[in-house]
């Protein structure tokens, strides 16, 4: 099978893609190398949908961020994902930030940002009670929005693939040939054919522009890693909208925001690193973001930490995301450096790289049978989500939505058998995690995660030493009979 | 749906309790027991080694054992159980909603609940302990379950975090299975787990107990590759230049016991910070009129044979309150924590008029001391309680008991609050 398209990496600019495409007269799939959608920046970011004014008026970022802002919402709901526009705030700290706070004002502006104001001391604490009493001001965008990066992401693939696009996991590309107008594109044991590429591989999209066959090219990525802290339920609700600092040359700096699931959230550093995957945690990493978050909130208690996690940042060495048709490959088209605002501009950036396809001679029209939900039957819903009737009905038709395996976040084995079943089945533990919470409550799977994993084999047909974390070596149990210790 | 008595758990706590409710006048058919797993015997059921009850039943069992004999009791006593069944929610006034397969989603009321969840483990998260995230980072007891109950292995070369109980324990247990423990460390000075567990788990097989350290990094991207330990100083922070780094595949993480308090504090039941648990008086009665709490949801037991014990005290409590047998209260002492305690249970004593027996207060120091003596004081510093001690630990649970004459002592000189403390002699 020849595709029309093929995107690499399924990262929200990847998934995004595919699901435009997925509405459209031509074939797709999409090759990640991740055991999921959704396994580089699209995981692990600050899960913000930028207003818009951060960007220079002009520049592509500016444009995909604030349209993206309105698509994504459009999106979400079509998807059943929550996306709450929450606001956001530019917090500044006396006369210094006025100037700044200022100047971003004008550029949202510029860039069309809707119900931008600034604001003054009283009407901030009126409506963030635990900001500090040092806060003076601050630039209030109420677009701003904040949701699940990856559980949206998750389940525009899922919608993609419902429309008939391909997904191959676990194919990370390591080759690439072209004959004939076609791109042969292998993992050294696969290949796929397509007509046309698109390259979304984030902080690795350089190098896959090398792979393709790109000679010179002009874009460099330095990865740069940013660290947060997440904050357990009971705290969720100390900040009202997302909060920044005014940004520096090294940032947007230390943010505190509320989280679609009612966690709170600090973080990011900025920390420019060698080994693109390399998402550790670091001590002073944690502390320097506890530091920064104490500054907007001084009561935020870091003893109500339940966890830590880090994204890495696809950094180019320009200004904007580099978006374009390959000059040297036709039929190929980059999306590399796409940093923040990467997410929020999503729909917006597939959009546009649909339009770069056609520039390219890739033709299609509107399907007129495009279905916007994840499954035929639409979004199904998770057992916690149901209402009571929709609770007691789902048990009586099926028994498994009455077994609760994740007791911390309320998961039910109908709702992990339902993942298993989906059209991206869900066969690691973090696949798990990351469409039904499970294993990421309190007790951070200490309870369910040896049920989760019997639950998969069984489903499988397999024995619980092929269940993994997240594919890959990331192995959990071995069967009691082997031999231990063997490596003394 | 109505239950004169619901008790929600049915590990050791909850069937004590409901035992102990029957054996005061309540009759089976008004208790309703509700219990998440497929099984009752909550926690114990996993674990296979011996060294329960031997205060409860003077010899030593399995935890499947001991537990077994729990539900022998609550079937003599014509107790059924609910197994499969999980409480979402509680209520101030007393309404439980639980779901499960066979009976839905499902809102009952009740004179009187017991609570008796248990508690759950700390996590990595919790200790923030930096690092990359790979698999093969497990609490001790995911480790158990995994070995005893699923018949795997979580990894073969070892690095425990913590030297509670469950931990010194799953030291041993994966030793025998045939993997290599290459440590254990402990962030104190001392070690939270039993004296015997330390012996009997870790210098019989030779596995070293490193104190004062603690893990400052993890390797590995897929898989835990490595974990790197250093030395802590007096504030518990690492000593740069003592870092050791073991080539390993697992880290088991025993830092400690939770009890599992959401439902509590969903019913705005008020909880102890220094327990965890609920603020409960010597029946075990929570500040909520007609909840009860006891197990490791109160606070976390080393034995369960104590777990036994006061589970007993809340049933009969809970059954008297129903049968409207319940001597009022003429008034209330509260207990505080002195000089080396960290905590004590109850926290408040509700004196009857008439009170008919002692009161045994339970609680727990704060560093280890040798040569002491325990006493409970009033508020005029009279001291009212003394016992001599060679040696105390934060590992071991302490009890000191108020005589009936004390307590009618204090309800007449309408005293405040009593404290126990420590004196080092
Ligand atoms: C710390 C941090 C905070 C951020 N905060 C925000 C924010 O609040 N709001 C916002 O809008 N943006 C934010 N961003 C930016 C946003 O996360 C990214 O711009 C966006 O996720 C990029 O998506 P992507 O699909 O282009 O790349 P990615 O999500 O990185 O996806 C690339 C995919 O390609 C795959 N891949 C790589 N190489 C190969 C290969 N050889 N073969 C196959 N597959 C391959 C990867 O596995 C990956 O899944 C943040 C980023 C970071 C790191
Ligand atoms: C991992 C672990 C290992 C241990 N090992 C030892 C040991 O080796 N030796 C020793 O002496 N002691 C050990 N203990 C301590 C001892 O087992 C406990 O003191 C004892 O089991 C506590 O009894 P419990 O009934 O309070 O709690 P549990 O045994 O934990 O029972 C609580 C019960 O409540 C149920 N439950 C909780 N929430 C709900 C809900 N919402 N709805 C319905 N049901 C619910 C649970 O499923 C469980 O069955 C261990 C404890 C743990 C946690």
């Amino acid at each position: 099978m020849i595709y029309d398209v093929l995107i690499i990496g399924a990262g929200v600019t990847g998934v995004m893609t595919a699901r435009y495409l997925s509405g459209k007269t031509c074939s797709v799939a999409v090759c990640e190398a991740g055991c999921d959608v959704a396994m580089g920046a699209t995981r692990a970011n600050s899960a913000i949908v930028h207003a818009g004014y951060d960007a220079k008026p002009g520049t592509l970022k500016a444009r995909l961020n604030v349209r993206g802002n309105k698509l994504m919402k459009e999106i979400a709901k079509e998807l059943g994902v929550e996306c709450k526009a929450v606001g956001s705030h530019v917090v500044g700290f006396g006369e210094e930030d006025a100037k700044h706070l200022k100047e971003l004002y004008e550029r949202g502006i510029a860039n069309g940002v809707p119900d931008l104001r600034i604001i003054g001391q009283d009407e901030l604490r009126a409506m963030e009670p635990n900001i500090s009493a040092e806060a003076t001001m601050s630039l209030w965008a109420p677009s701003a929005a904040i949701t699940c990066p990856y559980g949206l992401t998750i389940a525009a693939a899922e919608c993609a693939a419902t429309n008939g696009v391909d997904f191959y996991l676990n194919f990370k590309v390591t080759d690439s040939s072209h004959a004939g107008g076609i791109y042969y594109i292998t993992n050294g044991q696969q290949t796929i054919a397509a007509r046309y590429v698109v390259n979304c591989a984030g902080v690795h999209s350089a190098e896959v522009a090398e792979i393709l066959g790109e000679h010179d090219f002009p874009i460099y990525i330095q990865p740069r890693r940013g660290e947060y802290i997440v904050m357990d339920k009971t705290c969720g609700k100390m900040a009202n909208s997302t909060l920044f600092v005014v940004p520096s040359s090294k940032g947007k700096g230390i943010l505190v925001s509320p989280t679609v699931d009612g966690n709170l959230l600090i973080g990011p550093n900025a920390y420019a690193i060698d080994d693109a995957d390399d998402t550790q945690t670091t001590q002073p990493g944690l502390s320097e973001i506890t530091e920064g978050a104490l500054r907007l909130m001084p009561c935020v208690d870091t003893r109500n930490a339940i966890t830590s996690f880090s994204g890495v940042r696809p950094t180019p060495n320009i200004y904007d995301f580099y978006i374009k048709n390959s000059e040297q490959l036709p039929g190929v088209v980059h999306a590399v450096g796409v940093e923040s605002p990467g997410f929020a501009s999503g729909p917006a950036t597939a959009e546009y790289i649909a339009e770069l396809l056609t520039d390219a001679g890739l033709q299609f029209t509107d399907k007129d049978n495009f279905i916007p939900t994840r499954r035929a039957d639409g979004n199904p819903k998770l057992f916690r989500d149901m209402t009571d009737e929709e609770k007691n009905a789902a048990i009586r038709e099926n028994p498994s939505y009455g077994k609760i395996i994740c007791r911390c976040e309320t998961v039910t084995e109908g709702d992990i058998l339902n993942a298993l079943n989906s059209p991206i089945p869900a066969v690691t533990l973090d696949m798990q995690k990351s469409r039904n919470r499970s294993g990421m409550g309190r007790c951070q799977g200490g309870f369910c995660s040896p049920r989760v994993v019997a639950i998969i084999a069984e489903h499988e047909n397999y024995g619980l030493e092929n269940v993994t974390k997240r594919g890959g070596g990331s192995w959990l149990v071995v069967p009691k009979n082997t031999k231990g210790g063997d490596k003394e | 749906m109505h239950k004169k008595l619901i008790v929600i758990g049915g590990g050791p706590a909850g069937l004590a309790a409901a035992v102990s409710a029957v054996e005061n006048g309540l009759s089976p058919e008004d208790i309703c027991i509700l219990e998440r797993d497929s099984e009752p015997g909550g926690i114990l059921n996993q674990c296979i080694h011996a060294g329960f009850g031997l205060h409860r039943f003077g010899e030593e069992l399995t935890g499947p054992e001991y537990a077994g004999r729990y539900i022998e009791m609550a079937k003599a006593a014509g107790l059924t159980i609910t197994v499969n069944a999980m409480v979402l929610s509680l209520t101030d006034d007393k309404k439980v909603t639980y779901v499960s397969p066979e009976t839905g989603y499902v809102t009952c009321s009740a004179d009187a609940v017991i609570l008796a969840m248990g508690c759950r483990e700390r996590t990595r998260g919790a200790l923030n302990i930096p690092g990359s995230r790979p698999a093969g980072i497990f609490t001790a007891g995911t480790a158990q379950r995994y070995v005893n109950m699923e018949g795997y292995m979580p990894g073969k070369r070892v690095v425990i975090l913590g030297s509670g109980d469950i931990g010194l324990i799953m030291a041993r247990r994966m030793t025998l299975e045939g993997a290599k423990v290459l440590c254990v460390c402990e962030l104190m000075p001392y070690s939270g787990g039993l004296a015997r567990n330390i012996v009997q788990c870790l210098e019989d097989f030779d596995i070293p107990l490193y104190l004062s350290h603690t893990v400052t990094a993890i390797g590995g991207k897929d898989r835990v590759e490595s974990v790197t330990v250093a030395q802590v100083d007096e504030n518990r922070r690492p000593i740069p230049g003592t870092e050791v780094t073991y080539d390993c595949d697992t880290l088991l993480l025993s830092v400690g016991l939770i009890p599992e308090n959401e439902l509590t504090r969903g019913a705005g039941v008020a909880i102890d910070r220094m327990t965890n648990g609920a603020f409960v008086n010597q029946n075990r009665e929570t500040e909520i009129d007609g909840i009860y709490a006891c197990g490791n949801v109160l606070h976390v037991h080393d034995l369960v044979d104590f777990v036994s014990e006061e589970a007993a005290i809340a049933g009969r409590a809970a059954a008297e309150k129903i049968l409207g047998k319940t001597a009022p209260a003429v008034h209330s002492v509260s207990v505080r924590t002195g000089f080396g305690v960290r905590y004590t249970i109850p926290e408040r004593i509700d004196i009857p008029a008439e009170p008919a027996e002692e009161v045994r207060l339970f609680f727990r120091v704060t560093d280890i001391y040798k040569k002491v003596r325990l006493t409970i004081t009033d508020g005029n510093g009279n001291v009212l309680v003394k016992k001599a001690k060679s040696a105390v630990a934060p590992g071991e649970m302490e009890s000191l008991s108020l005589s009936v004459e004390s307590l009618k002592a204090l309800a007449d000189a309408k005293c405040e609050t009593i404290t126990v403390a420590l004196e080092e002699m």
